[in-house]
């Protein structure tokens, strides 16, 4: 117990780190992802400014979403935003706190993705390959081509092995000016990010301070109160079942003195732990019964007092039960797979 | 325990360390960035410089916005800076301490790129190859001041046909490299001879004064740590009780709408305690009920007097 109050300790004061952990493993991943990505320009004219956008725009999209799923607080933002007031207040800060810390999170990988993308150049390249100006760059005065033409072979410069137009304007010059554009849009918007990840982290301190300390410790305190009622659920489970199954077997036990009058009594000077152990189940053909009785009858889910030492035999005897069993036995089988 | 509290002691007590640690990685990182970007001159005039020299500056200033964000003590030392006075004075001579050594450790990361920039030399050759004078050069007589410019500006790319043999290209592209390689170790050396003149004469002067004020923002730090661990704790306790109390109060109210009260036996005591008096299906999915519609206040003042 103790050793897993310490764990427990160690993972509450670094919540945060281990988020920060997902966090950049998420990132990792969106570069790992895109440097395996097949990246294949249509070479159409539509279809590239399509394609080009749709890679640059619909994976951080995907990302922003996964980084919201993978979040552990997610659902609990969720339950505290949803629950009823009941006999506590719902204070708005420490949603608003819980929600900007998870977005900022879930904002990371998404943006290391538009940034490896930009900085690679290739999307970009891809789809406004044929806004290149071919005046400043090629020749623009090149007969006997209408604009359609021109925007065909505009659309080919990503594929090199097919492009055709090299009197209009060269590959490389077109590539290298995309390429430029694309790299010098990268590192502006990495610029812009940091800029602002800067401001946000600095300008807190100056600002609302007091408010800040107390939607961190509620939160906090939210997740660990979760986390502690599970606990808390789940050892009462184990004890509700260590004494569900103990009153089974001395129910069973009790049923074979009442039905066959086999068993031997207990002598009373050699009760070691082992012989208790056995709960009175001492043969085959008794542990047999049992276990049948355990797959085809289980147990009710009441728990009867113990036993007074009077000897008395079925232990529920001195109190009425509660509901009759045999309606619970769906309930019972229900609740046998939790 | 023990050896979770050793670690969170030598964290604690090695803060400076751990962003010693940080500022080493992003100082690797943006090396390892700079060898991983593609880099591509456009080879036109009016581009070349604004990209050389946008690569060599601008990644710079992230990685030194990276390095105050990353670094956890220039929190503490906005928030030591904004806060109220209140029965604690503040001392100058400490925050500036603590400024100066974030702005010291921030500023590693953007120097180690723009050195690397410079030894390695495509920037600069990107920037200035066309600026160069190109009487110096022989293969550039005899042209128009446009086809020099647009020639020049095609100097860093390599595969360009115009240039692929040509021997004034090299010429133009060793030039420019050795000036930069030149300038990239004469500012090494310069930051390296004023690191070493700043730490061998700093104990010179106001020894003492530098040792209070790093004994003061040590100790800002180190409260500020143990001031989160202190409230996670505590948080964590009021959990517990709040939770016990409101299994108490679940139990007290069984008794009173239920008839068949369960008897406290002697036997199984412990198994009892764990139980807390919630024996029964019903009752568990009652409890479970009233966790969610119902929440407990956050008072435990009651649990206390018990």
């Amino acid at each position: 117990m103790d050793k897993f109050r310490m764990i427990f300790q160690f993972f509450q004061s670094n919540q945060e780190s281990f988020m920060n952990g997902i966090c950049g493993i998420m990132a990792l991943a969106s570069t790992q992802m895109y440097s395996a990505f097949d990246f294949n320009c249509p070479c159409l004219p539509h279809y590239n400014l399509a394609y080009g956008l749709g890679i640059l725009l619909v994976p951080p999209f995907i990302l922003f979403l996964l980084g919201f799923v993978l979040n552990n607080n997610i659902s609990m933002l969720a339950e505290e935003w949803r629950r009823p007031r009941g006999q506590r207040g719902k204070d708005p800060s420490v949603l608003r706190y819980m929600f900007c810390s998870m977005a900022q999170r879930a904002m990371i990988a998404p943006a290391v993705w538009l940034s490896v993308t930009l900085l690679d150049g290739k999307c970009i390249t891809c789809a406004f390959c044929t806004w290149v100006p071919v005046e400043a760059l090629g020749n623009a005065s090149h007969p006997h081509l209408s604009p359609g033409e021109i925007q065909r072979l505009l659309a080919r410069i990503p594929c090199k092995e097919i492009y055709n137009g090299q009197q209009l304007i060269a590959n490389e010059v077109a590539v290298r000016y995309l390429r430029c554009i694309s790299q010098a849009l990268g590192w502006c918007f990495v610029l812009l990010m940091t800029t602002l990840a800067f401001l946000v982290r600095s300008l807190r301190p100056c600002f609302s301070q007091a408010a800040f300390l107390k939607s961190r410790y509620w939160s906090h305190y939210i997740d660990i109160e979760r986390k502690l009622f599970d606990e808390t659920c789940a050892e009462h489970a184990r004890s509700f079942a260590k004494v569900c199954i103990q009153q089974f077997f001395e129910g069973m036990s009790t049923d074979l003195v009442a039905a066959r009058c086999h068993l031997p009594r207990k002598a009373p000077a050699d009760t070691g732990e082992a012989a208790e152990k056995l709960l009175g189940i001492t043969d085959q053909g008794t542990m047999n019964m049992a276990l049948k009785s355990w797959h085809r009858c289980k147990p009710p889910l009441h728990l009867h007092p113990p036993a007074l030492p009077t000897g008395n035999g079925w232990a529920g005897e001195g109190q009425p039960p509660m509901q009759p069993s045999a309606p619970r036995r769906e309930a019972v089988a229900h609740y046998s797979w939790v | 325990m023990d050896r979770f509290r050793m670690l969170f002691q030598y964290f604690q007590s090695n803060s400076e360390s751990v962003m010693n640690g940080i500022c080493g990685l992003l100082a690797l990182a943006s090396v390892k960035i700079y060898t991983s970007f593609d880099f591509s001159c456009p080879c036109l005039p009016q581009y070349n410089m604004a990209y050389g020299l946008g690569i060599m500056f601008v990644p710079p200033i992230i990685l030194f916005l990276c390095g105050l964000i990353l670094n956890r003590q220039s929190l503490v030392m906005l928030e030591e800076w904004r806060r109220p006075p209140g029965h604690r004075k503040k001392d100058p001579a400490v925050i500036r301490y603590m400024c100066s050594s974030i702005l010291q450790r921030a500023m590693v990361a953007p120097v180690v790129w723009i050195i690397v920039t410079l030894l390695d030399g495509k920037c600069l050759i990107c920037a200035f190859s066309g600026s160069v004078d190109p009487e110096k050069f022989v293969g550039f007589a005899n042209m128009s001041t446009g086809q020099v410019q647009q020639l020049l500006a095609k100097v860093p790319c390599k595969d360009e046909e115009l240039m692929r043999n040509s021997t004034s290209r090299k010429a133009v592209s060793r030039y420019l490299r050795c000036c930069s390689q030149a300038l990239g170790w004469s500012i090494l050396l310069i930051l390296i001879i004023a690191a070493f003149l700043a730490r061998w004469l700093r104990p010179c002067f106001s020894q003492a004064t530098l040792l209070q004020a790093r004994h003061w923002s040590n100790y800002i730090d180190m409260e500020q740590k143990v001031f989160e661990e202190t409230c996670c704790e505590h948080s964590r306790l009021f959990a517990h009780k709040c939770i016990l109390h409101f299994f108490e109060s679940m139990r007290q109210e069984i008794k009173l709408h239920s008839f068949s009260l369960p008897r406290e036996g002697e036997g199984d005591e412990g198994e009892e305690d764990l139980l807390r008096g919630i024996t029964d299906q019903d009752q568990v999915n009652k409890l479970l009920k009233t966790w969610y519609y119902e929440k407990p206040p956050l008072d435990v003042s009651q649990a206390q007097q018990r």
